[in-house]
């Protein structure tokens, strides 16, 4: 089906199961618990190679040659690939054919080059340390790392009214400069595949989030056709973006296992991720809002400068959420993209606004204390009844209530605002609140339901599950529709012999891969009914059987009965602006001498439709307040500024938090249905929790002990450098 | 002599470099043990060795003859699942899940070390009685990271055990 | 890796007999080594397993002191009751450094042994005059946030990342090291290791064939300790500033102040400046200001590490604040 219209009687509503939406455990969690859930490395192959990617300690330049014959004398070598097919780069989220290739040509500093591949890991990993390469590399002084350095392409811009005179006339205005570093998706699994060929078929375990596009992305890699061509993911350790599109082990593990018709698997180590896969670009933002005496907004600015690779088409999209959130007559908002050789900026968990609220929200709460309105009011004020500029409506919109919910769970103080109020020895202790905004994205997908004869139902589609809860939800939808419990529907995912689901990737797969599930046991309804021969509005099914006490396994008479669902996002999305929106509440400690900041406690209310499973999206309300927190205190990517390489590039470094750094996190799920996001009603909720938490906190941290930090994230170094003296 | 695995032998690998986690997921097929960094920066690879949890990553497998290890699949099966693990299904104590056998490996070495009374970063005092709180057991977790965030359901899984075996 | 012979030496003499030629190395936990051999910043063609060695024990000396074995693993030392009563800034300098795993493996010996975090030192593909003598120095252009701010050199700014050795120093504690034919000797904690001056590539005073076999603490003495470490994150992060404190009152007047710093340099750093201007002093703002002009009347900053100068005044201020009781 086509979506054109709101989708306002949801079937889901009206069955009997009484499953969707409750917190029912992960159908895969005991094979979780107990490490036999296998993952992309983990199947046991036989004869299988291992491959060691070799990475070009340069930042641009040309590889002039590589001593093939000389490694093959190395112990235990079998091959040194180097294809001009190897892809240079990852695939960007949906790209759909290969990425820059040619590896030869090396355009950042850790790019892939060439395969060694050996008998075992140990002897693979050694030979790519003493091969003999040779380099004609540029002159770094002509190769532009700084993105404040070159001149910038312009990605977008869009004004309406005067700003500039708005905020010359505005009782009150603010202009920030926010800056924020950029950040690694450091999922726990590494980049990994086994590659078989067996002379016609390719067969990839791989650790990827979209298969769907995945396999046209290796196919055109490899020059083969996507029917020569088997993926398989049925356990994905963690993606957040970075295996939205097929990155390099995959195509160089693939080409090997052709080359040398044996199995090879490769594994890229943790420097390997960081150095070669997406990094979240930087952003450096200006943030100009004016407002009346009241706080309403009269002018809303918000310009960005962020980086990428030459040739590369994703720009981190910091406005992504600012051209709709808050009103505000005159407005600007332009982005800029600056082209530079650090590795190829893409997809990192809620691109655009993981960096764009966070300094929204900061600015936010500077004209909160600047017009002496309390931060959740202003923040009431501005929500605006309609898209700013085109005037289009919501489809939902529950940011006031978020709002409101949020602050009375946590006990937000209306009063005063005024900070250091509260000291506990060397600790300040304050609070501070933000808005969440995170675009609704939905795409194509599909998945075949089949009502098995033994009345069990089985769902299959190539969709993944990268931790989000996919197996069980989809059970969920098909067991509410078809009136099964959840045990009684076997969910198969990952594998391209399916259909083609949505991918996981822009928190759009519930919705997405879920309505076609949707459509499916639609469809699957009005067989049962004809078999049953009842109107398919008065069809009720529950515990596998109809409500005439006839079972599911007595109507099918020994048959399966199958269904296709495919979904199609319609022009829907041009009468309405769908987004999810959320409000963040925290209160943190700060050290008055060494700036250090502890994160007491948070509270996030979301919006994000209709709930699918309490549990699982529970779970992604925490995971992404939890990367608020690192995006907030501690996660930072450093390039090195003579060559362009980034220097923190392992798990000691880079610092993603630490359960130490998490306190007990309050989840408030505002109801709402919305029935123009998708036939389910429901919208993403994977990024919700972490597009502005790090504003609340930074927020906080303002009212504890008066450091009004500029730079995320806010290390100890930056908050003392801002700490008033006294 | 050779290595004990979950109570079954298992000869040394030949190659000395060979580590001990590759030695469990690569030679002995035990893939429960995970590789997140194999450089002692994760505890993904968290296994109980003598009784003791260490980064396997940073350890050579030759240098453990004789020794007992205990990996996740020695500690339970879906079917026979402990305690923890069963409290991490209940809690949601995970999501990807490549972080998870890790936790548990070492939250259960962990509940041991407390019961053992051995101090740590949280602990206020030295001298005292060392408690389960949810802040001991958050810093003594704080060698195993979690990428899809879900710390906050993992201190629950583990702090119910703990208040199951304090009682 | 690359690829060595791998032995188990009989005992401590043939361990010192199989270390001493220059490509051998010893290997105990492991922690810092397989680490640091995975990248082949290491690539040792033998490495001896001391491990079963006996040199594990933790044990009173004649004069009061404490012992601790150069095989007793940071969590025995950690947990051991005299360290928790009686030199509790050493418990509290080791739990606050890694993580359980770790100090379930990582060593006594093998603790002070541990080399650099900088980034260029772990990275084979960048200059480093640590790792490869003449190489250059790839930090002092580039990224020196993690670099020391006293006695660099302009061959390297790499620092001691360690918890434990700065915690020694304070204590004042010996190191024991033994070599070949029973040739021991003893070296302060202050003093082994070294500046980098022109070769950053030795880290501390220990020679091929030298092993530690313990460090030795002196008897207990009165006064405050602490230990506090400032890091990026609350956990497992190695330390931006840290500081070692032993500190005595009496009347009402500093009666002794024994500081070593960590982060802050190619060794735990003692200054014994500190120590004299600080005792028979009455405690206050001003004094301690005094004290962290004297101990950062060289620092340099390096750029990304500027903040380390204002911190390490911070955090010893507040370290000494807390020690004497005073308000700031």
């Amino acid at each position: 089906m086509e979506q054109d219209q709101p989708a306002t009687d949801c079937k889901l509503d009206q069955m009997s199961q009484g499953i969707i939406g409750k917190p029912i455990s992960r159908s895969e969690g005991f094979a979780k618990v107990t490490g036999t859930a296998p993952y992309a490395a983990e199947y046991p192959i036989e004869n299988c190679l291992e491959g060691v990617l070799v990475t070009a300690p340069i930042a641009r330049g040309k590889v002039t040659s590589i001593d093939v014959d000389a490694g093959l004398e190395m112990d235990g070598v079998i091959a040194v690939v180097e294809d001009e097919r190897m892809i240079a780069r990852p695939a960007q989220g949906t790209a759909g054919e290969a990425p820059v290739q040619q590896p030869r040509q090396v355009c950042y500093w850790g790019q892939p080059i060439a395969l060694v591949v050996a008998e075992t890991f140990e002897q693979a990993r050694d030979a790519t340390k003493h091969l003999a390469i040779t380099f004609d590399a540029d002159d770094l002084k002509d190769v532009p790392f700084d993105p404040h350095q070159v001149e910038p392409e312009s990605q977008e811009s869009s004004s309406q009214g005067d700003l500039a005179k708005a905020m010359n006339d505005a009782p009150h205005s603010i202009d920030a400069h926010i800056t924020t570093t950029g950040h690694a998706s450091a999922a726990m699994e590494p980049h990994s595949a086994i590659a078989e060929w067996d002379g016609n078929m390719l067969t990839v375990h791989s650790s990827l989030q979209m298969l769907n596009y995945n396999i046209a992305e290796l196919a055109d890699s490899l020059d083969l056709k996507e029917d020569e061509i088997r993926l398989v993911s049925r356990y994905v350790g963690g993606g957040f973006g970075s295996k939205l599109g097929v990155s390099e082990e995959t195509v160089a593990a693939s080409i090997a296992a052709m080359k040398l018709n044996r199995p090879v698997r490769v594994v890229m180590s943790r420097q390997q991720v960081f150095q070669c896969i997406m990094r979240r670009s930087e952003t450096s933002q200006r943030l100009r809002l004016a407002a009346d005496n009241d706080g309403g907004l009269t002018g809303f600015g918000h310009q960005a400068l962020v980086s990428n690779l030459p040739g590369e088409s994703f720009a981190e999209p910091v406005l992504q959420s600012s051209h709709f959130l808050y009103g505000g007559e005159n407005r600007l908002l332009e982005m800029d993209v600056a082209r530079i050789h650090r590795m190829t900026a893409g997809s990192v968990r809620a691109p655009g606004e993981a960096v764009g609220m966070p300094a929204l929200e900061v600015a936010m709460d500077m004209l909160a204390e600047e017009s002496g309105v309390d931060p959740v009011e202003l923040r009431l004020r501005n929500i605006p009844e309609s898209h700013p500029i085109k005037g289009t409506p919501f489809s939902s919109h529950r940011l006031a209530e978020c709002l409101k919910q949020g602050a009375r769970q946590f006990g937000w103080d209306g009063g005063s605002r005024q900070p250091r109020h509260t000291r506990e020895g060397e600790w300040w202790i304050g609070t501070g609140m933000a808005s969440a905004a995170r675009v609704h994205n939905i795409s194509e997908a599909k998945a075949r339901v089949t009502i098995k004869a033994d009345g069990t139902a089985v769902v299959e589609t190539d969709m993944t599950d990268i931790g989000t809860g996919t197996y069980t939800i989809l059970g969920q939808i098909a067991g509410e529709m078809l009136g099964l419990p959840r045990d009684k529907v076997l969910v198969e995912l990952g594998d391209t012999q399916f259909p083609r689901g949505s991918g996981s990737g822009g928190s759009w797969g519930a919705s997405s891969v879920g309505s076609a599930v949707f459509v499916a046991c639609e469809a699957l309804r009005k067989s049962l009914a004809e078999r049953a021969g009842v109107a398919e509005d008065k069809l009720k099914l529950k515990d596998g059987a109809i409500q005439n006490g006839v079972s599911l396994v007595d109507l099918l008479e020994g048959e399966d009965l199958s269904e296709e669902g495919h979904y199609e996002p319609g022009d829907i999305d041009d009468d309405y602006v769908a987004a999810s929106f959320g409000a963040y509440f925290t209160q943190v400690r700060v050290n008055h001498f060494t700036g250090e900041t502890r994160v007491e406690r948070m509270t996030g209310a979301f919006g994000f439709g209709r709930v699918l499973n309490e549990t699982t999206a529970r779970s992604q309300c925490i995971g992404g307040m939890t990367w608020s927190i690192g995006a907030a205190l501690t996660e930072a990517l450093h390039f090195d500024p003579v060559d362009g390489h980034l220097v923190n590039c392992d798990l000691a470094e880079y610092h993603v938090p630490v359960h130490r750094d998490v306190p007990d996190l309050q989840v408030i799920m505002v109801e709402e249905r919305d029935p123009a996001a998708s036939p389910i009603q429901a919208k993403g909720v994977g990024e919700l929790g972490v597009c502005g938490g790090a504003g609340a906190i930074a927020n906080a941290i303002y009212n504890a002990c008066g450091a009004r930090v500029m730079e995320f994230p806010m290390t100890p170094d930056k908050v003392m450098a801002r700490m008033p003296d006294d | 002599m050779p290595i004990t695995i979950n109570d079954t032998q298992h000869a040394l690998p030949d190659d000395p470099r060979t580590s001990l986690l590759d030695f469990l997921r690569r030679d002995c097929g035990l893939t429960g043990t995970k590789k997140g960094c194999d450089h002692g920066q994760c505890g993904a690879c968290t296994v109980i060795v003598n009784g003791e949890r260490i980064n396997s990553c940073l350890s050579l497998a030759v240098m453990h003859d004789g020794d007992s290890v205990t990996t996740i699949e020695g500690l339970g099966t879906p079917d026979a699942p402990s305690a923890l693990q069963k409290a991490f299904v209940e809690h949601d104590g995970y999501q990807c899940g490549y972080c998870t056998p890790g936790q548990i490996c070492s939250a259960t070495a962990m509940l041991q070390e407390i019961a053992n009374n051995m101090p740590s970063d949280a602990s206020e005092n030295l001298d005292d009685r060392i408690k389960p709180t949810a802040d001991e057991i958050r810093e003594r977790l704080s060698g195993n990271l979690c990428r899809c965030g879900a710390y906050a359901n993992i201190i629950a899984a583990i702090a119910e055990v703990a208040e199951g075996d304090a009682a | 890796m690359r690829p060595f012979q791998y032995a188990r030496p009989d005992g401590l003499d043939h361990a010192t007999q199989l270390t001493a030629p220059a490509d051998t190395m010893a290997i105990a936990g492991g922690t810092n080594l397989v680490d640091l051999m995975k990248l082949q910043v290491e690539t040792p063609q033998e490495l001896i397993d001391i491990n079963r060695l006996t040199m594990g024990e933790i044990a009173d000396t004649d004069d009061g002191g404490l012992r601790i074995g150069a095989l007793a693993t940071n969590t025995a030392t950690a947990a051991h009751d005299r360290v928790r009563r009686e030199y509790p800034v050493l418990a509290r300098a080791i739990l606050a450094g890694a993580t359980q795993q770790l100090r379930n493996k990582a060593t006594t010996g093998g603790n002070l042994c541990q080399r650099t975090r900088c980034y260029y030192f772990t990275n084979i593909d960048q200059p480093c005059n640590k790792r490869d003598p003449g190489s250059g120095c790839g930090a002092i252009k580039g990224i020196a946030r993690l670099h020391a701010i006293l006695g660099t050199s302009p061959q390297c700014i790499a620092t001691y990342p360690g918890d434990m050795a700065v915690a020694m120093a304070a204590l004042d504690a010996k190191v024991e090291i033994t070599a070949e034919g029973d040739k021991g000797r003893t070296v302060p904690v202050r003093d082994f290791h070294r500046l980098p001056g022109d070769k950053p590539e030795k880290d501390n005073v220990l020679e091929a064939g030298e092993i530690i076999t313990g460090v030795t603490l002196p008897g207990p003495v009165e006064g405050k300790q602490i230990y506090r470490k400032v890091r990026e994150r609350s956990s497992y992060a190695f330390a931006l500033v840290s500081v070692a404190a032993v500190v005595a009152m009496k009347d009402g007047r500093i009666s002794r102040a024994d500081l070593a710093f960590g982060g802050i340099a190619h060794k735990p750093w003692y200054d014994p400046r500190l120590s004299e201007l600080l005792v028979g002093e009455a405690p206050s703002a001003a004094l301690f200001d005094k004290a962290a002009d004297l101990l950062l009347e060289d620092a340099q900053g390096y750029g990304e590490n500027d903040f380390k100068i204002p911190l390490a005044r911070r955090t010893l201020a507040a370290t000494l604040a807390n020690a004497t009781g005073v308000e700031l």
